[in-house]
């Protein structure tokens, strides 16, 4: 056998699999056998590497080169010139917006230089499909080391002193999380893993699921010993068919390894794990509502205490752990607590993911340690705002988050720092928003996400956030009144006040944060009727400035509902009652003379 | 298959680690030794593809840790190919020419290991620009 010399690693995520990355490996395996490179050269479909923005992503190594955008067309000319002749495809490198430097190396991009991986450490280096690969990066070895030569108390332990705390957004000691459930006197345990991601925007559970299975399998079987449960349940949004089938896939291997099921190690320690599809509401992400769900009734939250640590799934002990959170698990177990507290701020240790999305250069997944500040995410890592335009706010924490403005921006993020900017750090969605984005809008949309999601249980929630959405639309209409922003402070604070679980608690951050904020925009809607951002529909009115016009009928043209009149080399029209506000004209205009307001 | 104990799971890494241990050492810069195979069109015909191969089969048989053999396109010395260059940390790189299967051996074993110089195939023995 002749051993591989080199490894074509294609990205197999969500975001790259959208992009065909599926058949650039089967085109790269034919393409390589046809020239007779089959047996030398192997072809991994790995997880995420994280640069979503760039993707289909495809790394050789051993030569660490890091080709994006590659298309199926593209694939001949790697195995041609990269692999047969050893000479790097240059027009498929990355080219850095920023300095327009060719960058042959992920480690010399800006957008890798700050980063640091541990929950996201196997994504784009091994086959999530291979339980082999996964081992040999040092896979299972915590969950053997555990339970061979530790005790529960001793990992328990070894959590609570790492300072890892719930990813999920909810920030919670993990390792307390665990002696609480362990402490609870039963005859059955359960470890559920929460994978039923809802905020818009957020994908690292996803691409942890799909890129590394197996690391979630084991800091499950892992807090299963800890806490004296032989059964886990994986709740996940049925919206993640990929994720789904590769945790199918890791369970099997794991199963077969007799690496979950009886007598793990050798050991009397004996731990399942099955997964439970969800419909993929957003409520079934706060714990309480995610247990009903799992035992099959309405996904609706109850009333703590008691905590399900005390009495969850089936009334027994039950601890609920994000899937970022269990990624962390291994590592600690095996560099110990020390080194992960070594990392992040003085209350949040170690890395946090953030899906980094909006009007930003790079977007795509990033893992920073704690104490990192938004300006270094956004700037450095995210390479600043599209189009060199002006940055206006940043939006953490999802629906129940709020923006964060220019003035902040050098805030070191952690749990507390964000509270504190009227923020929260959420599951790690952070959408950038610049000067064109209309914040009483954003706020519209992320009320009309949770009035949509509010399971109708209890009333402030049901009813209120229903309220709030119905007065932003009215805003954004230019209908509101200046008694409206009144209302809306005296029901988002009612709502906090009152509702039954988080997602009615939180609900009304988007709109205090951005009434705190950007107060200015919401009078600018109230008084003038006016959107400074140029965002709410129903406020744009195009005009066409009579100086600038020569009657060239571009607008007219391109108009979709003919309300631009004008003979050609005429002054032309917008017949204002007919305007959709669609803004084709503006973008076809070449003289600057269609005013946008 | 069951893994019953740390050792077994130990050994499962040992027999996978050899497989995926060229990603680590694409990761790790520092510290790592570089082979690099001319192969362009003339380094190919001379048969630089079997030296390549060659060199991975030893230095996964010989488990030799923190190397990595890359190729690289023409080297210019297109009469004396297969064309090998060795950089390692701290030493000025060496280019040797008219490499075959036997002389693979030496390069890991007197080159590698020991530093010795092989002057019989030494092409360039001292320049600065490392590709």
């Amino acid at each position: 056998m002749t051993t591989q010399r080199t490894h074509i690693m294609v990205c197999g995520g969500t975001g790259c699999v959208s992009s065909q990355s599926l058949d650039i490996v089967d085109k790269f395996k034919s393409e390589l056998m046809t020239a007779g490179y089959g047996e030398e050269v192997a072809v991994i479909k790995t997880g995420c590497f994280g640069f979503c923005g760039q993707g289909p992503i495809v790394k050789i190594h051993p030569d660490n080169i890091f080709y994006v955008q590659v298309g199926l067309s593209d694939v001949w000319e790697i195995v041609n010139e990269h692999i047969i002749k050893g000479r790097v495809v240059e027009r498929l490198l990355y080219r850095e917006p920023e300095t327009d430097k060719v960058l042959p190396k992920h480690d010399e991009m800006r957008f890798y230089k700050k980063q640091y991986r541990i929950a996201l450490r196997n994504c784009g280096l091994i086959n999530p499909e291979d339980i082999n690969e996964y081992i040999a990066f040092s896979g299972y070895e915590a969950l053997g080391q555990a339970i061979s030569k530790s005790t529960p108390e001793k990992v328990i332990e070894t959590v609570k002193a790492s300072g890892l705390r719930g990813r999920g957004g909810g920030g919670f000691s993990t390792g307390l999380k665990w002696e609480l459930t362990r402490k609870s006197i039963a005859d059955q345990k359960y470890i559920i893993c929460n994978a039923d991601e809802g905020d818009p925007g957020a994908f690292m559970d996803r691409s942890i699921l799909e890129g590394d299975p197996h690391s979630i399998l084991e800091a499950m079987a892992i807090a299963g010993y800890a806490i004296g449960a032989s059964e886990g349940i994986i709740y996940i949004r049925a919206e993640y068919p990929l994720a789904i089938k590769r945790l199918q896939v890791a369970m099997a291997q794991a199963q077969e390894y007799g690496l979950l099921g009886k007598q793990i190690f050798g050991s009397n320690f004996s731990f399942d794990i099955k997964i439970k599809l969800g419909a993929g509401a957003f409520v079934c992400g706060e714990e309480t509502a995610l247990i009903h769900s799992v035992e099959g009734n309405r996904g609706e939250p109850t009333k703590k205490p008691p905590y399900p640590s005390v009495e969850g799934y089936n009334g027994k002990p039950t601890s609920v752990n994000n899937v970022e959170t269990l990624a962390n698990i291994a590592p600690i177990l095996l560099k110990g607590s020390d080194w992960f507290s070594s990392i992040g701020t003085e209350k949040s240790k170690g890395t946090k993911v953030f899906a980094l999305a909006g009007k930003v250069n790079n977007v795509g997944l990033v893992e920073v340690p704690m104490g990192t500040t938004l300006r270094e995410i956004i700037y450095d890592i995210g390479g600043g705002i599209v189009g060199g335009k002006k940055f206006k706010a940043v939006q953490t924490g999802g629906p129940s988050g709020g923006v964060i403005t220019v003035a902040d921006l050098d805030t070191p993020i952690d749990y507390e720092s964000l509270r504190n900017i009227g923020s929260m750090m959420g599951s790690g969605g952070m959408i950038v928003m610049d000067e064109d984005d209309c914040m009483v809008n954003i706020a519209k949309f992320y009320l009309e996400f949770t009035q949509d999601e509010s399971c109708g249980k209890c009333t402030p929630c049901r009813l209120g956030t229903k309220r709030m959405f119905e007065i932003l639309d009215r805003i954004t209409k230019g209908e509101g009144t200046m008694d409206d922003i009144s209302k809306l402070r005296t029901l988002g604070k009612s709502v906090k006040e009152s509702a039954l679980c988080g997602l009615g608690q939180t609900a009304p951050n988007p709109i205090l944060s951005t009434l705190n904020y950007f107060y200015d925009e919401y009078l600018a809607h109230i008084n003038d009727k006016h959107c400074p951002a140029g965002a709410c529909k129903a406020l744009i009115k195009y005009s066409i400035i009579e100086e600038n016009c020569i009657g060239c009928t571009a607008c007219a043209r391109v108009c979709p509902v003919n309300c631009i009149s004008g003979a050609p080399k005429q002054k032309h029209i917008i017949d204002q009652s007919k305007c959709i506000a669609c803004g084709a004209c503006y973008t076809a205009c070449k003289f600057q003379a269609v005013m946008k307001p | 298959m069951s893994v019953k104990s740390l050792e077994e799971l130990k050994k499962i890494r040992e027999d996978h680690i050899k497989k995926v241990k060229l990603r680590e050492s694409g990761e790790s810069e520092d510290q790592t030794i570089e082979i690099l195979v001319g192969m362009a069109t003339c380094g190919i015909a001379a048969g630089s593809r079997e030296v390549m191969n060659e060199l991975m089969t030893q230095i996964t048989e010989n488990g030799i840790d923190h190397i990595k053999v890359v190729q690289v396109g023409c080297m210019g010395y297109c009469h004396s190919e297969p064309t090998v260059q060795v950089n390692m940390p701290g030493h000025e790189p060496t280019i040797y020419g008219n490499v075959d299967k036997a002389f693979v051996a030496d390069i890991l074993n007197k080159h590698i290991k020991n530093g010795e110089i092989l002057d019989d195939h030494v092409l360039i023995k001292t320049y600065h620009s490392a590709l």
